[in-house]
């Protein structure tokens, strides 16, 4: 990864391409990579969808390389959602591609002048930046199949759906699976409207004639990355629990602890979760044909996805994650693993974040759209008016805050404007925190407490009491943030929190390939040095200790089954970054 | 006394998902881990009424019971 490809979509007579080396960037990758470039180009009071935001793509570390489980790309911006810094990151085959191809990153800038649409063919020995109007409004399932038939079966997409032409700040990018599905999403944030702001409907990487990054010390490699997927099988979260039940195993163990919002953040517990559970759709997908185990990129050995099939035995979707399956089911109560994946397959075909539409809609049905419960309602929303773009599509398409205030909602659960995920932070105290705090909005990933707090993974922080919180995530944030550079799975983190010799064997993957020595030291300096970076960006952007906080109905509103509030003061949130 | 137990992922396989069943009572948690030939190194979360609860802790009539293998996702 020694160089740089960077697209000025501005320039006159048409987009210009240039290469430069990657400096600083060769030993670099993933939210690293993006956020600092981000940081260094983006004024961070520009608009998100202006010609002034960048578009960073940036493989990980490890990306391309034989080392297990390296397929994460990043892509970063500045959120048109949030309004500050953006690194979103998907699994899928792009990031081995891009890494083999020889790119630390590809930056995209300026905005093309006209109505055209382009897209990029990246191989071994050229950079083709084309105009393809025939692929205009066309959702990704069908501009996947129309694009297979151009460039073959031996290439990875990355693409926006229509949502992303329409400028929606839930749009994504998705990334296509070892099967060439779009089923992978850089989800969160907005990236895909800015992709689309850009006119770039589809990245098309082709690694033709390429082969594996080498380690500069092959021997010290080879044994780190054995011993390294060694630690992940033997550890029965992402050796057995993963494989078998996939992430939605959390909705039996967030429902029984009493975390799993339901309705829309009114109780803590859904009378009808084990029907939506991930041992349910397991038992579903196996009895249909389909498959309960799956990677979605290959050199995974996780496998935490699956093939979801209809009732008559025929692919419908990859399987749902917990996350959507929580925001399409009991977010919005609905109980339907078939509603669920039907709205799991048009999120991925339309091209927006699950998450955020799943929240949407919730926060639609408690403005009195349509009813919490009604399956066929929550389908049409999706489907018919966020797919074709409809006026009350683009509220919803423009998230839960958006939706919250056309409709006139009070509860309505954003950080920095992006809705939370599927753990009450009044449960789950530690994610609170994060919640709060992230420089990327709600997002559970930057530090997951739920393992601490619920897991009792890494370690046993009592979730109930906002003791321990905020050093817990802000442990847990430096940490992601590094992982988030390594292109590696966050996955991971489940076995290197327990096992003092995997986090090793992960140092030695990385020192064996770069040749240099690491530490958890320099592991904590790249994730701190990250997240600083990003948070001047966001000081920037005008965000201020007033932003790092949770709706105020989360200290108002008392949360059955424990009946608490987010106990952890604001005062105590302004401490999370304390080490500059 | 009556206790709703709960199984859930790997631990369901050959067991239930829920029986109400009956014991002394004061029955540690433990002891009805053993009654179920689940090993104890395989328990990875244990709620007692939604509340975390460890093998060592006494049941008492009515309580609900929820035993999860190590399990994560996210």
């Amino acid at each position: 990864m020694d160089k740089i490809l960077r697209i000025d979509m501005s320039a006159t007579g048409g987009p210009q391409q240039s290469t430069e080396k990657a400096g600083e960037f060769a030993a670099l990758g993933g939210r690293a990579t993006t956020s600092t470039i981000v940081a260094k180009e983006v004024p961070p009071d520009c608009h998100p969808l202006s010609a002034e935001n960048k578009l960073v793509i940036a493989p990980g570390m490890l990306s391309g390389t034989a080392a297990a489980i390296s397929g994460r790309i990043s892509v970063g911006c500045k959120s048109p959602l949030t309004g500050g810094i953006k690194e979103s990151n998907a699994g899928g085959q792009a990031a081995q591609v891009l890494a083999r191809l020889g790119y630390a990153a590809i930056i995209i800038e300026g905005l093309p002048e006209g109505d055209d649409l382009y897209k990029i063919h990246i191989n071994k020995d050229r950079v083709e930046i084309s105009v393809d109007n025939s692929n205009k409004l066309l959702d990704n399932y069908p501009l996947i199949d129309k694009l297979r038939k151009e460039y073959g079966d031996k290439v990875a997409f990355m693409s926006i759906g229509t949502a992303g032409e329409r400028l929606m700040v839930s749009a994504s990018i998705a990334c296509t699976d070892p099967e060439l599905r779009p089923t992978r999403h850089c989800g969160r944030g907005g990236v895909g409207a800015v992709m689309g702001s850009k006119k770039i409907k589809a990245i098309i990487l082709d690694d033709a004639g390429c082969t594996n990054r080498p380690p500069r010390d092959a021997e010290r490699f080879k044994t780190a990355n054995r011993a390294f997927v060694e630690g992940i099988r033997k550890h029965p979260v992402s050796g057995e629990g993963l494989p078998a039940y996939g992430t939605n195993v959390l909705t039996n163990v967030l429902n029984e602890a009493g975390g799993y919002p339901t309705r829309n953040f009114k109780t803590g517990q859904f009378e009808d979760a084990s029907k939506i559970s991930g041992e349910s759709q397991a038992e579903l997908e196996i009895a249909r044909g389909g498959k309960a185990t799956h990677g979605c990129h290959r050199g995974c050995v996780i496998q935490c996805s699956g093939i979801y099939n209809d009732k008559d035995g025929k692919f419908l979707t990859k399987q749902p994650e917990y996350e959507t399956v929580w925001s399409h089911g009991g977010h919005c109560g609905i109980s339907d693993l078939d509603t669920i994946a039907t709205l799991d397959y048009w999120d991925d075909n339309i091209g927006v974040d699950t998450i955020e539409m799943g929240v949407a809609i919730g926060v639609a049905m408690e403005g009195g759209v349509i009813e919490f419960g009604d399956d066929e309602g929550a389908i049409r929303l999706v489907r018919d008016e966020v797919g074709k773009g409809t006026p009350l599509g683009r509220i919803l398409g423009g998230g839960a805050g958006m939706t919250g205030k056309a409709f006139g909602v009070t509860r309505v659960p954003v950080v920095k404007n992006q809705a939370l995920p599927a753990y009450d932070p009044r449960t789950v105290q530690g994610i609170g925190v994060t919640y709060a705090t992230s420089t990327q909005g709600a997002d559970h990933t930057a530090g997951y407490a739920v393992a601490t707090n619920i897991l009792k993974v890494g370690g046993d922080v009592d979730p109930l009491k906002p003791e321990g919180q905020v050093e817990l995530s802000r442990n847990l944030q430096i940490a992601t943030t590094a992982i988030d550079s390594t292109g590696l799975c966050l996955f991971i983190a489940f076995p290197i929190l327990d096992q003092p010799e995997t986090f090793q064997s992960l140092l030695d993957l990385l020192g064996g390939f770069y040749g240099i020595e690491m530490t958890g030291d320099d592991i904590v300096a790249l994730g701190q040095k990250v997240l600083t970076l990003e948070r001047e960006f966001n000081k920037g952007a005008g965000f201020g200790p007033e932003d790092d906080r949770l709706p105020r109905f989360f200290q108002t509103e008392k949360l059955p089954p424990h009946n608490l509030t987010f106990g952890v003061t604001d005062a105590e949130l302004d401490q999370l970054y304390n080490w500059d | 006394m009556k206790v709703t137990v709960k199984l859930f992922a790997s631990f369901q396989t050959g067991r239930f998902k829920i029986e109400i069943r009956d014991y002394p009572d004061q029955t540690l948690i433990g002891t009805v881990v053993r009654e179920l030939n689940i090993p104890e190194g395989e328990v990875g979360i244990l709620l007692l009424n939604a509340v975390h609860a460890k093998l060592e802790q006494p049941l008492n009539e009515g309580d609900l019971l929820a035993i999860f293998p190590l399990v994560g996702g996210g």
